[in-house]
């Protein structure tokens, strides 16, 4: 998912030239739009009746058509604090991603010289290993014997005696594994920064943390916005972190999406719960980008 | 402690850098572990077994090759789709284009479990049996978002005054497209589908929702991870880690030494010029 | 490559007119480009010399009127299929073939078999034999130029386009490029229609030069006529710097007309004088004026034009000096002078006369406002350099 991020930050407002009007557009359209119509659109709109169907009497298990809109309310009854702890830890994980990697992104952007494509790659890189691989390896760094355990146990700063199976470990997990997506999008917003705008800065009597402040963080703003979005929604859908690195008490509003669909087959309730996240989403999402002040995504 | 202010941020980046890596090490030394329980998550003893024995435990090897399969058939499919989009995107003009760019973003922007399970409640109400086929339907579908932005970024940053040259130089559409427009454009959808494989072969939360009983390679660990992950599976994503990392520092490298030649010839002409 | 027995023929553009919705780019232009001229479309930045030039190459259908070489129509036919190449602006070098693939490419389109020896031969005439496998961007600047001539001229077109071809090059580059081009011309005798908004590029290279404005010529003819006898105020001041003074024409003295201005009166050929009315504006060029000091009153040779002035700045640019001269009215007039003799210069505050001869002089129609084909940037410029002068600041 992750080297698409700068092109797709970057491709701008770029005009299109020498645009012709013709059936050959359509047709070049079609196949492909065709396909995110049936497998991606029309989905939404069958989780959306999903989310209405009624049990069939008798059958447990088996549903039918329905406008039952109790669903929701009783979804939401038993599950909403899972979409709060859900929101909380992908919102740890964003901001402690963007505090680790808006460092390295401005290295690579102004001093990196020529190991900057190289230090890219090496962003990327992990991602050539399984995520679940990766996430599982977490369980061995943050182990109970391990170092980084027993040295925080021995400074008294662990509330439960331990990193695994607590919210630690899972928002420790989701920052690490969502940190691509922040790196990327923030190396290419403040790649466009004009190194000599800070000297003019300096030179206009700003000191370093003025000039950082007053020009290169305002300048990287679209990088935040696109970091921070890209970041928070797979964390926020996530569940595999919870469920490799957290107890029953970490859940989040995946593992029960997943548990409600494949293992109780409770279509309907898993639907309901879908179609919730998504909207959340999509309105944290539209009010941070209007706060914010950018319209400029994709 | 000026040295210190100095290199601060190199030195915080590069430990990010190193942080980024700590689990790939845990991987792969694992990978020569002999594990005391069924756990391997702690060094107990090295040994070769996950090397010399690559396809020894039952499932690995299969699950390997499924998705490798699903890997090449949909990134193939995704990549001739989203090209084609991204041409009539930059290319033609056509009725509708805030809705397709919306529903080009959207997939990027959706939770993957909400996008597996919406596809799998439409497989479900259409009584479509589930399995390799309903995967491969999936991966088809987020990868062309992906292909899409790629190759338009590509052709946006392409100088038009090359086509118009090319016909210029007596090409007909057709040789423009074959002679001048499609070799340019060509790095861009190799690399689209490089990270379009990628995605697919690493997919686990999509595939697990529309997969039946059908084991990717990632759903086999998923599984695993309960039972304790066999050691070939450590070696395993070693090496599609090291495979992966050679191809992107190659191109890298060819890159890389293609822009040295370039500087080297641009001194040549210094001194060419002066004389 | 020189072939004196392929027939050339003109270029003819007849009514040749570009809308942009409501924006006029080129407006009914009717003009005829002679076979094997250097011909330059000089204008500035928008006044229509690119679209006329692309509507030439046929990347940009003419809303009205027609192209011609010859007897042929070729307004119908697609770029591919004409007989004219271009060399672009910023050279359009496929940067994924090598130098001999980018100038083989148009023979290798047609279909022609055997591109070696014509691409050698190409090469050889823009002096890049030896670096048939490179890649563009391993070219400099100037190298990447000859290669874009030479991919465009090895079709033999019946006319060649350049865009701007210099305007990506340092000014020396530009120099020797110049020359360069001038002489792949005379030695290939193709029809070369240059388009440029350098006007010291276009009369350099050009045999005949047309000055663009607003869709239209404003003038067009040999670069040394044009400049010395422009007929319109833009002409005046788009070409090189003038002079201008309003005034009346009051009568003729012999082959002269005489101006009244300000109280003084004026002497212009009347062949010299472009103007329909009574109401006149009145050129010198600044280096046709001598600039005496006001006690040498005597020297002025009879029968010249002259007025008084004073002298509010003088800068010395090499080659010659320049002055700034407040006239009594007000306006302030340019004066180059040849630095032939060394020290005694007037200086800021003298009183000066100036004078020239009447056959230097031209009479032109007013234009609203004497800046028209003023670049607003040079003046502003000009304005803070005299200021930063007047203060010494500059070193």
């Amino acid at each position: 998912m992750v080297a698409v991020v700068p092109t797709a930050a970057r491709s701008g407002a770029s005009a299109p030239v020498a645009q012709r009007s013709s059936k050959t557009g359509y047709l070049l359209l079609f196949p492909g739009m065709a396909w995110l119509g049936v497998f991606f659109a029309i989905p939404f709109v069958t989780l959306f009746m999903t989310s209405l169907q009624a049990p069939v009497a008798g059958s447990p298990g088996k549903y039918q058509f329905g406008l039952e809109f109790g669903n929701y309310a009783s979804a939401m009854a038993e599950y909403w604090p899972l979409f709060l702890r859900s929101f909380l830890y992908a919102g740890i994980a964003t901001l402690l991603a963007l505090a680790i990697a808006y460092p390295l992104a401005y290295f690579i952007a102004f001093r990196a010289g020529q190991w900057r494509s190289l230090m890219l790659v090496l962003v990327i890189a992990p991602s050539f290993a399984s995520f679940l691989l990766r996430t599982y390896a977490w369980k061995t760094i943050l182990a109970d014997e391990g170092i980084i355990t027993s040295t925080l146990n021995s400074l008294h700063l662990l509330p439960e005696g331990r990193i695994l199976n607590t919210g630690i470990a899972v928002v420790a997990g989701l920052t690490y594994n969502f940190l691509p997506f922040m790196i990327l999008p923030l190396y290419a917003a403040l790649e466009k920064i004009d190194p000599r705008l800070m000297e003019a800065a300096g030179d206009l009597y700003a000191s370093p943390q003025t000039a950082f402040r007053k020009v290169t963080w305002p300048l990287s703003m679209p990088g935040i916005v696109a970091g921070t979005l890209l970041t928070f929604i797979p964390a926020s859908g996530d569940y595999i972190n919870a469920a490799l690195l957290g107890s029953t008490g970490n859940r989040m509003i995946g593992n029960a999406i997943q548990i409600n669909f494949i293992q109780f087959r409770d279509y309907p309730t898993a639907s309901a719960l879908s179609f919730v996240l998504m909207a959340a989403i999509l309105v944290l999402v539209f009010t941070y980008i209007r706060r914010a002040g950018t319209e400029d995504l994709v | 402690m000026r040295w210190l202010r100095h290199h601060l941020i190199g030195i915080v980046a590069v430990a990010v850098l190193v942080y980024l890596f700590i689990p790939i090490a845990v991987i792969m030394v694992l990978s020569f572990n002999k594990p005391s329980g069924k756990y391997n998550l702690s060094w107990n003893e090295f040994s070769l077994d996950g090397w010399t024995n690559l396809c020894g435990v039952p499932g690995v090897c299969s699950s390997f090759a499924t998705s490798i399969q699903i890997g090449i058939i949909s990134t193939i499919v995704a990549t001739i789709l989203g090209t084609m989009i991204a041409f009539a995107l930059v290319r033609y003009r056509f009725r509708g284009r805030s809705t397709t760019n919306l529903l080009i973003f959207l997939p990027m922007a959706t939770p993957e479990v909400v996008m597996g399970a919406s596809l799998l409640a439409l497989f479900l109400n259409l009584r479509f049996p589930l399995g390799q086929a309903t995967v491969t339907i999936a991966h088809i579908m987020f990868i062309i978002s992906f292909v899409v932005v790629t190759v338009k970024a590509r052709l946006q940053g392409m100088d038009p005054m090359l086509e118009e040259a090319a016909r210029d130089l007596y090409a007909g559409p057709r040789q423009v497209f074959r002679y001048v427009t499609f070799p340019l454009v060509l790095p861009g959808i190799l690399g689209a589908a490089l990270l379009g494989f990628s995605l697919s072969f690493d997919d686990f939360i999509i595939s697990f929702f529309n997969a039946g009983t059908l084991v990717t390679f990632p759903i086999y660990i998923w599984g695993a991870a309960q039972r304790g992950i066999p050691v070939q599976v450590n070696a395993l994503a070693t090496i599609v880690f090291l495979v992966a990392l050679a191809i992107v520092l190659t191109a890298q490298f060819v890159n890389h030494r293609r822009r040295q030649a370039l500087e080297r010839s641009a001194v040549d002409m210094d001194t060419f010029s002066r004389s | 490559m020189t072939d004196a027995a392929r027939a050339v023929e003109d270029l003819h553009l007849q009514n040749l007119t570009k809308r942009f919705g409501d924006f006029v780019a080129v407006d009914d232009l009717t003009l005829t480009i002679p076979a094997g001229s250097f011909f330059a479309l000089l204008g500035a930045s928008g006044c229509g010399k690119t679209t006329t030039l692309r509507m030439v190459a046929g990347l940009e259908d003419p809303t009205e009127g027609s192209i011609r070489i010859g007897e042929k129509d070729i307004t119908g036919l697609r770029a591919f299929e004409r007989p004219v190449n271009t060399v672009f602006q910023s050279y359009a070098l496929f940067p994924h073939l090598d130098i001999f693939e980018n100038v083989a490419f148009g023979l290798r389109r047609r279909g022609i078999k055997d591109v070696k020896p014509a691409v050698e031969q190409m090469l050889d005439l823009v002096e890049l034999g030896s670096l048939a496998r490179r890649k563009p961007s391993q070219l400099s600047g100037g190298q990447q130029q000859r290669v874009a001539v030479a991919r465009a001229l090895i079709n033999e077109p019946d006319v060649l386009l350049l865009d701007e071809p210099l305007g990506a090059l340092d000014l020396k580059l530009r120099r020797q490029m110049q020359i360069e081009l001038k002489r792949i011309q005379m030695d290939v005798g193709t029809t070369f229609v240059h388009v440029t908004h350098d006007q010291e590029e276009a009369m350099t290279m050009a045999d005949t030069v047309a000055v663009m404005n607003a869709g239209r010529i404003e003038q067009m003819g040999h670069p040394a006529d044009i400049y010395e006898t422009p007929q319109t105020v833009f002409v005046a001041n788009f070409l090189g710097q003038s002079n201008l003074i309003d005034g009346r024409r009051t009568g003729t003295s012999g082959e002269f007309g005489v101006i009244e201005a300000h109280g003084l009166s004026f002497m212009v050929p009347s062949d010299r004088c472009f103007c329909s009315g009574s109401d006149v504006t009145l050129g010198v060029r600044p280096e046709k004026i001598t600039v005496l000091d006001a006690v040498d009153a005597e020297q002025v040779p009879d029968g010249h034009n002259r007025l008084e002035g004073r002298v509010t700045d003088v800068s010395y640019t090499g080659v010659s000096t320049q002055y700034l001269i407040d006239a009594p009215w007000g306006q302030e007039l340019i004066v180059f002078e040849q630095n032939v003799v060394v020290g005694d210069r007037c200086s800021v505050g003298d009183p000066v006369i100036l004078h020239w001869a009447p056959s230097h002089t031209f009479g032109l129609d007013p234009a609203p406002g004497r800046g028209a084909g003023i670049d607003p940037e040079v003046i502003e410029a000009e304005r803070v350099n005299a200021h930063l002068r007047v203060r010494g600041a500059e070193d």
